[in-house]
């Protein structure tokens, strides 16, 4: 515990700043995967345990089109749309066998997944350490903010994650097919009774959903490193995101997803070491008050 | 029937205890006994991890907590050298069925997911006090110094042969316990409440007075495997409260089934196997594992022992009428 170390970033606007600037960055992307899987849950009821591999997956596909095409949009746009591809075809093939299941068969299927894809970058991409680095066209001066600089980079992801987040909810409150699909999470019979393909929107919404983690992926590409188990630590802490923040809802997701960002951010200057008993110890209190989610309409007893 | 029940689960524990005796004394390879310990250990807390997932339909993915808080306790029990084995043993469980007590009362009211969620972040938390509390238990590296073993009744458990012999011992009384709570009227009970909670609710079973108990009594026997794990290796390290290793009790007990009482032990025989053979041909071995699982979800869509038991039944039930018809015909042309 270091609490004065905390207090002193505090008081400087410089530290502040940077230091909000990181938890801005953590928590978007968590609000970018954990929306897709809050969205994949709330409309087809199942837990998908392997969205960190997608993440993941999101990651190296835009690390291996940017080394390719030194594009960063198009590194950005094939690892959003690999994501989302793969997404469908774990759904079609797989994932779809066990709706229905109890929770473990779709846990055990998820892990499996997990497995083959972390040993599946080991074979294609080398089991060491991967880094994108910046790419070009963000190599500008940085931003200063109240005496404080934060990257280009970063007014880009934050720009990017808020806008898509934006975009995704605009889809599902505002437009016809977002209808069906809220429809869809409630009653999926009379959706198929009333002449809708729902495998094919199932599929559509699982593929958004891996979309979201593999936008996640890409964004994230430029600043951390890559290895083959970084989907797993952030699907714990998407996971803490979604109980938090309400099973199915993307404006709880991004509540979340700032709590969740803002803790770490800080809590690695202050309390470094019980960061993750922080984040664990919020989640209890969430599922004991109100287990269904900070904005979660499921009741959950 | 309950006695004859008893005697028979008796005399059974009696033969798997000469077995898990005699068998390191004939096959003398170190590696064999090593090997049985760690599934007697890891088979214990998946065995006791069932008493809520295949019994009561509790998935709980916290079920490690109890298993490092039984290591950690222990090894700090003994390392402060006021204690002899089977107090520091018995303060353990009893510390360990507080903890389960006060966790378990938060968290039984909640159902499914949330219940599982809820238990993850318990254990979760317990896990970064440990890593927090340096001072007391050594942070990330762990309870060091090793684990003193004073004997005890003149019992010395300092050599090897002895510490197996004392772990096959406690292995196989706990099984036991399990057993019969397995088979006595609250296991039916727990039953009722996972196949119907509205019925066991209408008959007056107080649901949350059951779960609550057999959530105690779950967390209890994961310490006793932690126990074992702890005097084996000497120490006690935080992993043994990570998820994952809450994860791999789970993937043992799906993998051997969950519904037949041994399930989980032979979930933990596979698995130790499986990692082993597979780790001998290739260091990809997460890939072959991967495909293993997806083959007995997508194929099997049960655990290996749930699945023989069935086939075995299903062919008994196809040969029964088959023998009545055959029977049938002689009458006839007779």
């Amino acid at each position: 515990m270091n609490l004065e170390a905390l207090a002193s970033c505090l008081s400087s606007s410089a530290c502040a700043v940077t230091q909000i600037s990181t938890a801005l960055i953590i928590g978007m992307l968590l609000f970018m995967v954990a929306s897709g899987l809050s969205l994949i849950f709330g409309v087809l009821g199942v837990i998908n345990f392997a969205h960190g591999a997608f993440y993941m997956a999101g990651a190296y596909i835009a690390f291996f089109t940017y080394q390719a095409t030194s594009s960063f949009f198009l590194a950005f746009l094939a690892g959003a749309l690999g994501a989302g591809l793969i997404g469908i075809i774990f759904e079609r093939f797989i994932i779809s066998k066990v709706y229905g299941k109890d929770i473990l068969m779709q846990l055990l299927v998820c892990y499996a997944i997990i497995l083959i894809f972390d040993d599946l970058v080991k074979i294609i991409a080398g089991p060491e350490y991967k880094m994108m680095g910046m790419p070009d066209v963000f190599a500008l001066p940085p931003l200063e903010f109240a005496g404080g600089f934060v990257p280009a980079y970063y007014v880009f992801m934050i720009v990017a994650s808020l806008s898509i987040g934006a975009m995704l909810w605009l889809a599902i409150e505002k437009t016809r097919i977002g209808k069906i699909i809220r429809a869809l999470a409630i009653n999926p019979q009379m959706v198929g009774a009333l002449g809708i393909n729902t495998t094919l929107l199932y599929a559509a919404v699982f593929g958004v959903g891996s979309m979201l983690a593999g936008i996640a992926g890409s964004l994230a590409a430029p600043t951390r490193t890559l290895t083959p188990g970084m989907g797993l630590s952030i699907l714990i802490e998407s996971f803490i995101v979604t109980v938090i923040g309400g099973m199915g809802s993307i404006v709880g997701a991004l509540i979340a997803a700032l709590l969740i960002g803002f803790t770490r951010a800080f809590g690695a200057i202050g309390f470094p070491l019980f960061v993750d008993g922080i984040m664990f110890g919020m989640m209890a209190v969430v599922l004991i008050i109100k287990p269904s989610g900070l904005l979660g309409r499921e009741i959950a007893r | 029937m309950m006695k004859a029940g008893f005697l028979r689960d008796l005399l059974f524990a009696a033969v798997v205890l000469i077995v898990l005796i005699v068998v390191p004394f004939i096959f003398t390879k170190p590696s064999l006994r090593d090997f049985l310990i760690y599934v007697m250990a890891y088979g214990l807390l998946a065995m006791s991890l069932n008493l809520l997932v295949g019994l009561t339909g509790l998935v709980s993915f916290g079920h490690a907590a109890f298993f490092v808080s039984g290591a950690y306790m222990f090894g700090l029990l003994m390392q402060s050298g006021r204690v002899s084995i089977p107090v520091a043993i018995f303060v353990t469980v009893l510390g360990t069925a507080v903890l389960a007590l006060v966790i378990g009362a938060i968290c039984v009211r909640l159902k499914e997911i949330y219940f599982s969620f809820i238990t993850l972040a318990f254990q979760m938390f317990i896990h970064s006090i440990i890593l927090t509390w340096v001072s007391l238990t050594g942070g990330d590296q762990g309870l060091r110094g090793g684990i003193p073993r004073p004997p005890f009744f003149g019992i010395d458990l300092s050599s090897g042969v002895s510490l197996y012999i004392f772990s096959a011992c406690v292995f196989v009384v706990c099984i036991l316990i399990m057993r019969q709570v397995w088979q006595s009227p609250f296991g039916y009970t727990l039953r009722l409440i996972r196949d119907n909670p509205n019925r066991a609710n209408y008959l007056g079973v107080d649901i949350v007075r059951m779960k609550l108990g057999v959530f105690i009594l779950a967390g209890a026997m994961a310490s006793v495997a932690g126990i074992l794990l702890s005097l084996f290796v000497s120490g006690a390290y935080p992993e043994f409260g990570f998820w994952t290793t809450s994860g791999e009790a789970i993937f043992m007990i799906m993998l051997g089934g969950s519904q037949l009482f041994v399930g989980p032990i032979i979930g933990a025989i596979l698995l130790r196997l499986l990692e082993h053979f597979v780790s001998i041909y290739t260091e990809y071995h997460g890939l072959v594992l991967g495909i293993v699982i997806l083959a007995i979800v997508l194929g099997l869509r049960q655990g290996v022992a749930d699945y023989v038991v069935e086939y075995l039944q299903r062919r008994k039930e196809a040969k029964v009428p088959a023998a009545k018809e055959a029977a049938f015909v002689k009458e006839r042309v007779a």
